[in-house]
Order: structure tokens, then C-alpha cells, then sequence
């Protein structure tokens, strides 16, 4: 009356189906991560390119130092990580891995863009952020919202973040420096930390460097207007 | 929790992609003789049983003309075929309607207060003399060869009752679209059970069974408002075959609007889910064989998976709006020219499992539209299909689901 043979055989295609979506899903995130890993890879290199070049300039003048010299590629990591943190085909301790390394290339990125700032004299422009992902952090969510878009309204703003818990020596020795209690969200811009949420209209009003920022682009934009009237 | 709700997910997923690859091995299985079924059944026939038709009306007076009048073109010897329609309790003009045919030979009108369905099929079931008895839905047609089709299957012994193909009745609503694609799913899954021998419903329209049946099991039961159900289970029980003649065909009145498909949906539903409880020793019990072991309680367990599943994804685009609510409310609207990165394409296990599951169920659609219409030709009911049915079954299976947990009881219309 029962067939078992069917039921055996179904089973089996079944599970063949299920054994291949787990393959292809790990073999494909073994990937992504792979592609993570390379850009990495390539941005320390970057950063060494840049140090280097730093260290062969120290005598001469800034304006040998051209617009790529910082890295351009961080910001899609840490995109690419933020997602890959939000699935479940990526393996953990790679993807922990990889923040890893992304926050020392981020500190190593922010103390070259540092050193750049004090022998050039150029104003700073970058920004410091600490959140969490250990416990609810409301506010974290809608700050990386802010700094998000203030990254796209400036492209000079070099925006670095850290997870505050993460396990690395160099997060801790940054937050010791700077002092960033645990009260998170919180910012450091020119050495001055800024706790909670903070609107981008906030941001541009209050801190002298994104207040900067927003000035030169409105000259910028004055000037493209004032050229294309006469053009 | 997580871990708990993935397990879930991987179980819901694993049990529908495996009864899809059951049914598809069937099909490869049973496609010889469908094609065999398609040529030669009807033609040929020596031997016409005796056939009482039962109609019982309740307010149908819109459709209970064409109801008797395409029994009465039936392709079938006048003398073996006899109709008892039974007026149970209208308030409309539905006896005025019956009254027309009240000289006819073959007809007789029997008139009853309301009692439900199930009591006007039982006062007209006391009467029945002839082999063969079946009921036709007042809002239901059949095709005129659709009898012969079905009596060719009674040459076997040991078959109790045959149900047919049921189509939707000239669609005007995309609803009803809808509808005639979701029916032509249930042809295919219909045959498909017919040869595991696990048909759980014995349709209003126009399923036939030989009398003894009656007899010997017993009359309609009120069985939570869906007495076809119920008649199917009990027949399983006591192990009397039945099957599907798939190229008879009837044709319905599907509810043109959605209150009237909730209700009728919810009321189909919570049948199941009822009759399945006063059933329940037939779960997972290897003496009633396919139905069961495997059909009974994947039908139960899919009910539940497709309210969790429907659930999770109601759940995940609340979250997903709610953020980008955030967003706005945070930054205000911004655009960002569209990008590709294949980095982003969800690549997750839960992503390939419901692709797999979705194209066997597209497999399975083509299969079903071809064996209902004999062939495959992409309609507005498809597109109709695949973009609304999705969201309208968690609805009605939410509600007969809380009906039932909670005892709540539910009309009939």
C-alpha cells in the first residue's frame, strides 16, 4: 500500500537539494568574504604606498602629495562588513577576522590622514565614531544614518568606526586616549567627544570642522553657479 | 530563540520542497496514464449504472436553472439518470425556479426547512434506489460528458466514489482569475492523490459514490460545515477507495469578491482543521496508508508553515519599513544612484532553499495549468496568481486557525 521506495527516493532528491543550497550559500560567502579580505589587502597596501610616499616627501612641499593618497576603498568595507554581519552564510570567526583587520587599517588609515593634517596644515576632517553592537544602542543606528549622509553631502570627510566592545588592543588604547566613556553613541571631532544623537543640522551648527565643511562646499557651489551664469 | 525560529524556517522549507518532489515523482509516475485516461475514457462505454443527482439549494436562485438543466444535457441514457432537488428552506425565489421542472420525468423536488447542507442531501439520499448517487452544488455545472467519464471508474470493484475536475465558471473578476489558476492546481493535486490513494475531499460538485456507501457508513454529518470533507475521511477509514476522473469536468460559481472568498475559505479551512482533529487517528497511522502518513499531516503542517512563514516575512518588511521610517525621520529622503554589487545578492541558505521551493512550484503550476487545459498558455490569471494569491491565503488561514484554537464558530455563507 505505501511505496517506500518513493519515499526514500524523495527524500533523497530533497536532500540532495538542501546538501547543494548549503554548499553554494558557503561557497559563495567563502567568496564574498574572499573579496573583502582582497580589498583589504589592498588598502593596506594603499596605506603603506602612502606612508611610504609620506616618508619620501617629508622634506619637499604638501603639494606633491596628490588627491589619491588616502585610501578610497575603507568605506565599502565597512559597508560590506556591516551586511555580511546581518546574514547567516558568512563563517564567524572570518567575518570577526576581517573586522579585525578593518579597525587597524582604519587606525592606521586616521593616523597617516593625522600626520597628513599637522605637517600640511590642513584642517581636519575626519570623525571618530564609536558604537556597539553588545546592547541596545537605539541612537547608534540613526547616528549612522547621519554620518552616512554627511559622508555623501562632504566626500572629503573621513568618517572611522569602531565597535566599542570589539576585542582590539588598538580600540582600547584609542578610547583611553580620547577618554569616550561607554555612555554610545559617541563622536570625536578634533579631540572633542560629543555623546548621544546629533542631527546632521546639529553637526554643521555646532562643530567648528563639519561647520568648515559645509561652508567650502557652499563656496564651491557658489562659484560652479556664478560660472555657469557666465558661461 | 534564533536558533529556534531558523530550525523552524529549515523545517517548514525542507517539508514543503520534499511533498513537491513527492508530487513530481507521482506525476512522472502516473503522465502514461493520464495521457491513456485523456484518449479513452467516456468512449465506448456497454454498461450504464443507474445515477441519482442530488441538488440541495439554499438561495440559489441565480444558478440553479442552469444547474438542472446542464444535468438534464448530460450525455447519458435518460432512463438511468434521475435528479432530486431539494429546496432546503430559500427565502429567495429558488422554489419558483424548481418548480418549473417539477413535470420533468427524471426530476423530483423535495422541499425541507433550513437544516443544512447535510439534511437535504440525507431526505434526498432516503429515496435514492438506483447504483450510483452524487450531489451537485447548485452553483455548479457539468460538462456533458463529464458522467460517463466518472462510471467507467466504478468497472473496478473495489472503487466506493469518484470526484472530478472542478473548474472556475467564466471568470470576470481578477478574483476569480485567481481562482481558476489555484483550481488548476487543485486538479493536478487531486490526480496526484487519487493515484496515493489519499483523496481527503469528496467535492459538493459533482462527486459520485455507489449508494451502498450510504448504507453502509451512514448519511452527511454537519462535520463543522463541510460535509464533503468529512465523507472523504470517513470512507478512508473504512478503507473504501476512491478516486479522481480528471478529465470530468465541472465548472463553479467562484465568489467573485473577497469577503465572499474569505468566508467560503476560512469555512473550507476550518473544516479541515476540524475534521482532521475528530480524524486524528488516522495521523501519522501506516494502516490508512499515504493519506496517513504523509498526506493528512503535511496538509495540517502546512497550514501552520505557511502562517509562520507568512508571519516572518510580514515581520522582517515591518522591521525593514520601520527602519527606513527611522531613516527618513533622521536624514530626511535621500537618493542615491543605484548601484550593483553582487556582495549584496542574498546568498543565504534560507535564499536557495525558497528559490528551489519556488521553482518546483512553478514547475508543478505549468504541469497543473497543462493537465486542466490541456495546454500551457501564460494568462492575466497567472500574473494575477503569482502576485496576489501569496498575500491573500495567510488571511483566511489565520482566522480558521484562531476559530479553532479558540472554538469560535463560523458561517456557513
Amino acid at each position: 500500500m505505501i511505496d517506500s521506495k518513493k519515499y526514500i527516493v524523495a527524500l533523497t532528491i530533497t536532500a540532495v537539494i538542501f546538501g547543494t543550497a548549503i554548499f553554494l550559500s558557503n561557497t559563495i560567502g567563502q567568496k564574498k568574504l574572499e573579496d573583502v579580505r582582497a580589498i583589504e589587502n589592498r588598502v593596506a597596501l594603499d596605506i603603506l604606498s602612502s606612508e611610504t610616499q609620506f616618508a619620501l616627501l617629508e622634506e619637499t612641499s604638501c603639494r606633491d602629495i596628490g588627491p589619491g593618497f588616502l585610501s578610497k576603498e575603507l568605506g565599502s568595507i565597512g559597508e560590506k562588513l556591516t551586511y555580511a554581519e546581518n546574514q547567516t552564510e558568512f563563517n564567524a570567526g572570518d567575518l570577526e577576522y576581517l573586522k579585525r583587520s578593518y579597525f587597524l587599517l582604519e587606525i592606521k588609515d586616521y593616523l597617516l590622514m593625522k600626520r597628513l593634517t599637522e605637517k600640511c596644515g590642513i584642517k581636519p576632517t575626519f570623525i571618530l565614531y564609536f558604537y556597539s553592537t553588545q546592547e541596545t544602542c537605539e541612537d547608534c543606528q540613526k547616528t549612522g544614518y547621519v554620518l552616512t549622509a554627511l559622508r555623501d553631502k562632504y566626500p572629503d570627510l573621513r568618517v572611522y568606526s569602531f565597535d566599542y566592545h570589539f576585542d582590539v588592543g588598538a580600540i582600547k588604547t584609542l578610547v583611553s586616549i580620547y577618554k569616550v566613556k561607554s555612555d554610545l553613541p559617541a563622536l570625536i571631532i578634533n579631540g572633542l567627544a560629543y555623546y548621544g544623537f546629533h542631527s546632521v543640522e546639529d553637526l554643521e551648527k555646532t562643530v567648528p570642522a563639519i561647520k568648515e565643511l559645509a561652508r567650502r562646499a557652499k563656496a564651491l557651489e557658489k562659484s560652479a553657479t556664478s560660472t555657469s551664469t557666465i558661461d | 530563540m534564533a536558533e529556534i525560529q531558523t530550525l523552524i524556517l529549515y523545517c517548514s522549507l525542507f517539508v514543503s520542497l520534499f511533498f513537491e518532489v513527492f508530487l513530481l515523482i507521482t506525476y512522472l509516475e502516473v503522465r502514461e496514464e493520464l495521457n491513456l485516461e485523456e484518449q479513452h475514457l467516456g468512449k465506448n462505454i456497454t454498461r450504464f449504472p443507474t445515477v441519482t443527482i442530488i441538488v440541495p439549494c439554499f438561495n440559489e436562485e441565480n444558478t440553479v436553472d442552469n444547474t438542472i438543466r446542464s444535468l438534464l444535457n448530460l450525455d447519458y441514457p435518460k432512463e438511468k439518470l434521475s435528479i432530486i432537488a431539494v429546496d432546503d428552506g430559500s427565502t429567495d425565489e429558488t422554489r419558483y425556479h424548481l418548480a418549473r421542472f417539477e413535470s420533468h420525468p427524471q426530476i423530483s423536488i423535495l422541499s425541507k426547512k433550513n437544516g443544512g447542507k447535510h439534511t437535504a442531501l440525507n431526505l434526498a439520499l432516503e429515496q435514492v434506489q438506483s447504483d450510483l448517487v452524487g450531489c451537485l452544488d447548485a452553483d455548479s455545472f457539468v460538462n456533458p460528458d463529464a458522467l460517463k467519464k466518472i462510471v467507467l471508474f466504478f468497472d473496478d470493484v473495489n472503487t466506493m466514489a469518484v470526484t472530478p475536475s472542478i473548474k472556475v465558471f467564466e471568470p470576470q473578476s481578477v478574483l476569480q482569475y485567481v481562482q481558476k489558476i489555484e483550481y488548476s492546481w487543485g486538479i493536478f493535486l487531486r490526480r496526484m492523490l487519487s493515484s496515493l490513494g489519499a483523496l481527503y475531499v469528496t467535492p459538493g460538485p459533482f462527486s459520485i459514490f455507489r449508494t451502498r456507501v450510504f448504507r453502509e457508513l451512514g448519511g452527511y454529518r454537519e462535520a463543522h460545515h463541510t460535509e464533503d470533507l468529512e465523507m472523504a475521511l470517513r470512507l478512508q477509514k473504512n478503507h473504501y477507495k476512491i478516486v479522481n476522473a480528471h478529465s470530468a469536468h465541472v465548472y463553479t460559481s467562484a465568489p467573485i469578491k473577497f469577503p465572499a472568498l474569505y468566508k467560503q475559505r476560512v469555512r473550507w479551512t476550518y473544516g479541515f482543521l476540524n475534521n482532521a482533529i475528530d480524524y486524528k487517528e488516522m495521523f501519522f497511522n501506516k494502516k490508512y496508508g499515504n493519506i496517513g502518513l504523509f498526506i493528512l499531516p503535511i496538509a495540517t503542517s502546512s497550514i501552520f508553515s505557511t502562517l509562520y512563514i507568512a508571519g516572518r516575512a510580514v515581520l522582517n518588511n515591518l522591521t525593514s519599513a520601520f527602519n527606513t521610517l527611522v531613516k527618513f525621520q533622521t536624514v530626511g529622503f535621500t537618493w542615491k544612484s543605484p548601484t550593483f554589487d553582487w556582495f549584496f545578492i542574498n546568498t543565504g541558505i534560507v535564499s536557495f532553499l525558497t528559490w528551489s521551493a519556488t521553482l518546483l512550484i512553478l514547475i508543478i503550476l505549468y504541469l497543473s495549468i497543462k493537465l486542466a487545459d490541456g495546454k500551457f498558455k501564460f494568462t492575466r490569471g497567472i500574473f494575477y496568481y503569482l502576485i496576489i494569491y501569496i498575500f491573500i491565503v495567510p488571511i483566511w488561514l489565520t482566522k480558521a486557525v484562531y476559530s479553532t484554537i479558540f472554538r469560535k464558530q463560523i458561517n456557513w455563507k
